[in-house]
């Protein structure tokens, strides 16, 4: 007879629920009726928040986890997992968020951060987190602090994908230089990307992230999220893109289709006719430096 | 008989890769399934983990759910991990009222049956037929088998705590089911099970 000493909150059991999510879309949804759509429409996981990134630019102040409350009843209206947002760096949210049983959290920049110095420390916990970046260093350091999951950060709750796009070329093309370099210009490679050394060597022998990465911040469309995973993603989180939309049932499924035959451009064209109106759009370019969200967490 | 077998993974969202990776460790060959034609090529299928609801959903509308009863009918080996174990049941508690299953497992399996993410959990199990040394698996929103019908042999059962004794591996003839994940850990030897049973099937 095997030793059954069941161990909770390890880094394969936080992983592999990533790795479940694959190839799927995860939705922002701010109640259960919207949680149920997002369900009903294929989504892998829904995020529960108190508004979507469209709203907290467009109304402003101070954005903060949700209600309890709220959670709970999106919680109880689905069978998908369900995350939650924290702020950056507010372990006491995230320790709430523990507690109620979410299945991820999202240490996430949409937030207004609660600490401009140091991240939530979540190898502490025994929920798994995601984290934004926009560079390999960053995702690194997210990961050395106990992340599970790693997504671009793109620019949330505009409708623009140019971030997104950019973000995850960017950590694609920073893995790619890793994979051809010697083993002693790792050193240096690990100093430059402010990273662990044995995390960048890790990385430079897989050839990718040693955890899930998917996109964020922008997608709007099913043309974004297939772009997106041609670009490399694992999957889509879609946050404003959906509800601030036309016609967020037909939307949702689009975008879920396309995700799934995000090579098989026959679908996603089928799959984008008569959407009707996308999310209003803001151009990144036109959003001034100190409101952009891709610049919080260090 | 092949030497090398053609497994397909049903390849509509979850641990794809890993099943592929597995799968060819242990000399199968391995190709993506997500059309009726593809599902014709196999001669095996595995259904990876992933979150089920959602794979019934895209099997629904993919048109892939009545091709994939019919080749479970039809006798097609299929091995199921997690999801695909929920995938593979006959009865399924504790899902939505519209989730569909493939079938051809005659088991009631339930859905999420250990809690949320925060208890999901590794552990050692013993398997029949592995020998003395311990299988690591790896159990996330896991389901369980409540009950089998004659003819399903049990492989494995879980001793923990007010948990004791759940049936968490299953075969039935061509038929195998795992409540955890071997994908996740690099013993293949569950993947090898599954391959000596389709090549001794074909």
């Amino acid at each position: 007879m095997a030793d059954q000493e069941a161990v909770t909150g390890t880094s394969r059991v936080k992983r592999g629920m990533a790795d479940m999510l694959k190839g799927g879309v995860i939705m922002d949804v701010v109640n259960a009726e919207q949680a149920k759509i997002a369900e009903d429409a294929g989504a892998v996981a829904v995020m529960a928040l108190e508004r979507v990134p469209a709203d907290i630019r467009a109304q402003g102040g101070v954005a903060r986890m949700s209600d309890p409350d709220m959670i709970d009843e999106i919680i109880n209206s689905v069978s998908v997992p369900v995350m939650a947002k924290a702020r950056i760096g507010h372990f006491a949210e995230a320790q709430i968020l523990q507690s109620l049983g979410v299945d991820y959290i999202d240490e996430s920049e949409v937030l207004t951060p609660a600490d401009y110095a140091n991240h939530i420390d979540k190898s502490l916990f025994t929920v798994p987190f995601v984290c934004g970046a926009t560079n390999l260093g960053e995702a690194l350091r997210r990961l050395t602090e106990g992340a599970a999951m790693i997504r671009s950060k793109g620019e949330a709750g505009t409708g623009d994908v140019s971030n997104a796009v950019t973000h995850m070329r960017r950590i694609r093309g920073d893995i790619a230089r890793l994979t051809s370099m010697s083993p002693d210009e790792l050193y240096v490679a690990a100093k430059e990307l402010q990273a662990s050394f044995d995390l960048v060597a890790e990385v430079a022998r897989l050839g990718r992230l040693p955890v899930v990465l998917f996109t964020a911040g922008g997608i709007a469309t099913p043309a974004d999220a297939a772009m997106m995973m041609q670009l490399g993603a694992d999957g889509v989180f879609v946050g404003s893109g959906i509800f601030k939309s036309g016609d967020p049932v037909r939307r949702a499924q689009a975008i879920v289709q396309a995700t799934l035959n995000f090579d098989n451009p026959d679908v996603v064209a089928k799959v984008s006719r008569g959407l009707g109106d996308a999310m209003v759009g803001i151009n990144v370019a036109d959003i001034p430096v100190a409101h952009r969200l891709e610049d919080r967490g260090w | 008989m092949t030497a090398s077998p053609l497994i397909g993974v049903l390849a509509l969202q979850g641990d794809i890769k890993e099943h592929e990776l597995a799968l060819t460790a242990v000399g199968a060959r391995t190709a993506r399934v997500r059309t009726e034609a593809e599902l014709a090529q196999v001669d095996g299928l595995v259904i990876p983990g992933g979150e089920s609801t959602t794979m019934s959903n895209l099997a629904i509308r993919m048109n892939l759910i009545d091709p994939l009863r019919a080749a479970s009918k039809a006798g097609l080996p299929m091995y199921g991990s997690c999801a695909g174990m929920i995938m593979l049941a006959a009865h399924v508690t504790d899902a939505r009222p519209d989730q569909q299953t493939i079938g051809g497992l005659d088991v009631t399996v339930r859905r999420n049956a250990f809690g949320r993410q925060v208890d999901s959990f590794e552990i050692d199990l013993d398997i029949s037929g592995f020998g003395p040394e311990p299988f690591r698996a790896v159990f996330i929103r896991a389901p369980l088998v409540e009950s089998v019908d004659s003819g399903v042999e049990v492989l494995s059962t879980l001793q923990r705590g007010g948990a004791a004794g759940t049936i968490v591996a299953v075969r039935q003839g061509v038929r195998l089911a795992t409540s955890f994940h071997p994908e996740l850990t690099g013993d293949t030897r569950i993947h090898e099970l599954f391959v000596e049973i389709v090549r001794q099937h074909s």
